[in-house]
């Protein structure tokens, strides 16, 4: 057993703490020692996917407890590519928060983000559904104290209707937990999967009613329409950096819905019969029409990027809503795409902030350094998008070619067509009001000096990740290979279901005689 | 006792959501309180109600189960941690801003 596994929860944090107690006062000692556990979190996720990546079912037990007694964290290759994506995310926003200068405008920034990663990772890792509602807390209390950062009234109202919104999120995933536990016995994934089977078909009421609250609470916290309220006000009224890190918590959302509803309720297990078809496909479908004339409707630039965040998860949804291996492998590709967009938007949204009295959509004075910012604007809403030559447009197609052979195939062509070419007008029509209409005023009398022109370290951490698209689209072919082994592995549980169970510890079902 | 409990789940929750349905944070987080006493109960019953019973396997034939109490503690620290931030941040809120509703303000039409 190794112990590398647990790394990426326990280095954030031991280093969260050590921050706040050790480094209160020194944001320059903050910077260093975050950026450097970053750094070593990217090192060990690179090596965990290796170790994954032959298919090996990475396990650790903590105490060296046996599942399904103790608790256990498990690592294949979905929860070890989400941990490298997160890793990586989570440089660049670091990167950006230290050179826009964001995380000295308020205290404990890198504390929080780091207990924010820890969060992340665990729910990513766990092999566990209580645990898993553990570190979606661990995330979210650490979320809410980077919604806030920085303070003021408008982020401080946003702040409330996001926490109140997620405690009655949190608080349905506690009813879905007890009735899942009344019902089976169990909490751990890979056995919830063996007894699942086991529930005989007229006494399904129960297990029911418990796999449809789970996918309420996922699908909250995936802002899937219409439990998306949450998501435009505190995505834009979140800093800049905090907002390009949240990309990832909607993630984290279709993370747990493909490992659930591939492992635990699989589409052909009957009791949990026709959910995905009949419900998740349609609030899928919905979400990215909203999304996308969301895009359109939006007054201001940084509601228009969280618009854009909806309806990209509703094409995740929508590959995920297929349950095909073909579908899965379309909605990870596009998982890393989405994230990778989302953040470089509003990372670039933070840009255009820091250059104009207001994010409003109309023709303002032009700024220096507008030129470097309309380009990466350009090229990240050409990727959100969805047009060549950029991964937004591969993953789209791949999707529309999972669909193919679905019952649902002329909905999702029409809806990801349509949307599509209403979220291209959008974008074009944002970029043009901010940037170029910007142009035919006059430089009236606008105080220069009020507005700090970005650091070169902001430019590079937004360009960083617009570069990582194109490497996303450049090395496409490799990425989806790698995305079908995942799906077919996710496809194939039982490699999973076994080294989870059968991984000897202490009162581990071989031993439990002895006892 | 099944009913007892049920119907005290139920009210709970009732209420809750009522509450949760107001405008004004004071009474949501009210009622956001009352939702987690009501799933922490819920959690107790999801391991069978038992009276008297040792939470361990022995000799004795009838045993409480264990799990949901460890679950239920877990609940009860995390939705009271929560409830802090959330009475804290919508006490930062109400003083910047001098009302307390949960909605955002109708927004004022910049002119073009």
């Amino acid at each position: 057993m190794t112990h590398w596994l647990i790394a990426p929860v326990i280095l954030p944090a031991m280093l969260a703490p050590f921050i706040v107690l050790a480094a209160r006062y020194h944001i320059g000692i903050q910077r260093v020692f975050s950026l450097v556990g970053v750094i070593a979190m990217i090192a060990i996720a690179a090596g965990l996917s290796w170790q994954a990546s032959d298919g090996t079912i990475l396990i650790y037990q903590l105490g060296d407890w046996a599942a399904p007694f103790g608790i256990i964290l498990v690592g294949d290759m979905l929860s070890t590519l989400m941990v490298l994506l997160t890793a990586v995310l989570a440089l660049f926003v670091l990167l950006y928060a230290i050179g826009s200068g964001w995380d000295d405008r308020g205290r404990h920034f890198h504390a929080l983000f780091q207990f924010q990663l820890m969060g992340i990772m665990g729910a990513f890792l766990t092999g566990d559904l209580f645990n898993l509602f553990v570190f979606f807390e661990v995330l979210l209390i650490a979320s809410y104290g980077l919604m806030i950062h920085a303070g003021g009234n408008e982020r401080l109202r946003a702040g409330v209707q996001y926490v109140l919104f997620n405690l009655l999120g949190s608080t349905l995933f506690l009813f879905a937990l007890g009735a899942i536990y009344a019902e089976t016995g169990t909490l751990n994934m890979a056995d919830l999967a063996a007894r699942a089977d086991l529930i005989g078909a007229d006494s399904t009421v129960g297990i029911r009613v418990a796999a449809v609250l789970l996918l309420l609470v996922f699908a909250i916290k995936a802002a899937l329409v219409p439990l998306h309220f949450w998501l435009p006000s505190s995505y834009a009224e979140a800093p800049g950096p905090v907002a390009a890190l949240f990309a990832i918590m909607t993630k984290v959302g279709a993370y747990a819905i493909i490992r659930v509803y591939t492992m635990v309720f699989p589409p052909d297990l009957e009791a949990t019969a026709g959910l995905h078809d009949v419900w998740l496909q349609p609030a899928a479908l919905l979400s990215l029409a909203l999304g996308m004339i969301g895009v359109l409707a939006a007054k201001k630039l940084d509601r228009l990027v969280a618009f854009s965040v909806i309806g990209s998860m509703g094409m995740v949804m929508v590959a995920i809503a297929l349950f095909t291996p073909e579908g899965i492998a379309a909605a990870l590709y596009y998982i890393v795409h989405s994230t990778l967009a989302g953040a470089a938007l509003f990372l670039i949204v933070d840009l255009v902030k820091s250059s104009r009295p207001s994010l409003v959509l109309r023709a303002m004075p032009p700024v220096a350094g507008a030129a470097l910012t309309a380009g990466l604007f350009f090229a990240a809403a050409i990727a959100m998008a969805g047009l060549p030559p950029l991964s937004g447009f591969i993953g789209k197609l791949l999707i529309l070619d999972a669909a193919y052979t679905s019952s649902w195939a002329v909905w999702i062509w029409a809806v990801v067509l349509i949307s599509s070419l209403i979220s291209v007008v959008g974008f074009a029509r944002a970029g043009s009001i901010v940037f170029w209409k910007s142009n035919a005023i006059e430089a009236d009398d606008i105080a220069d000096d009020e507005l700090e022109a970005p650091s070169a370290l902001a430019y590079l951490a937004a360009g960083g990740l617009v570069a990582l698209l194109a490497a996303h689209t450049v090395f496409a072919g490799y990425a989806h290979d790698y995305m079908i082994a995942t799906s077919e592995q996710l496809f194939a549980p039982e490699p999973y279901i076994s080294t989870v169970l059968d991984t000897p510890g202490k009162l581990s079902t071989s031993t439990a005689q002895d006892y | 006792m099944e009913v007892l409990v049920a119907s005290a789940i139920g009210i709970m929750t009732a209420a809750g959501m009522y509450l949760v349905l107001r405008l004004r944070t004071f009474p949501v987080i009210l009622g956001v309180s009352l939702l987690t006493y009501a799933v922490n109960v819920f959690l107790f019953a999801s391991g069978r109600l038992t009276v008297g019973a040792p939470p361990i396997l022995g000799d004795a034939t009838t045993y409480a189960d264990p799990l949901p109490q460890a679950l239920v503690l877990t609940a009860i620290v995390i939705s009271f941690g929560m409830t802090a931030v959330v009475v804290m941040i919508a006490l930062g809120s109400y003083l910047g801003s001098d009302d307390d509703l949960v909605n955002d303000p109708i927004e004022q039409e910049d002119a073009p």
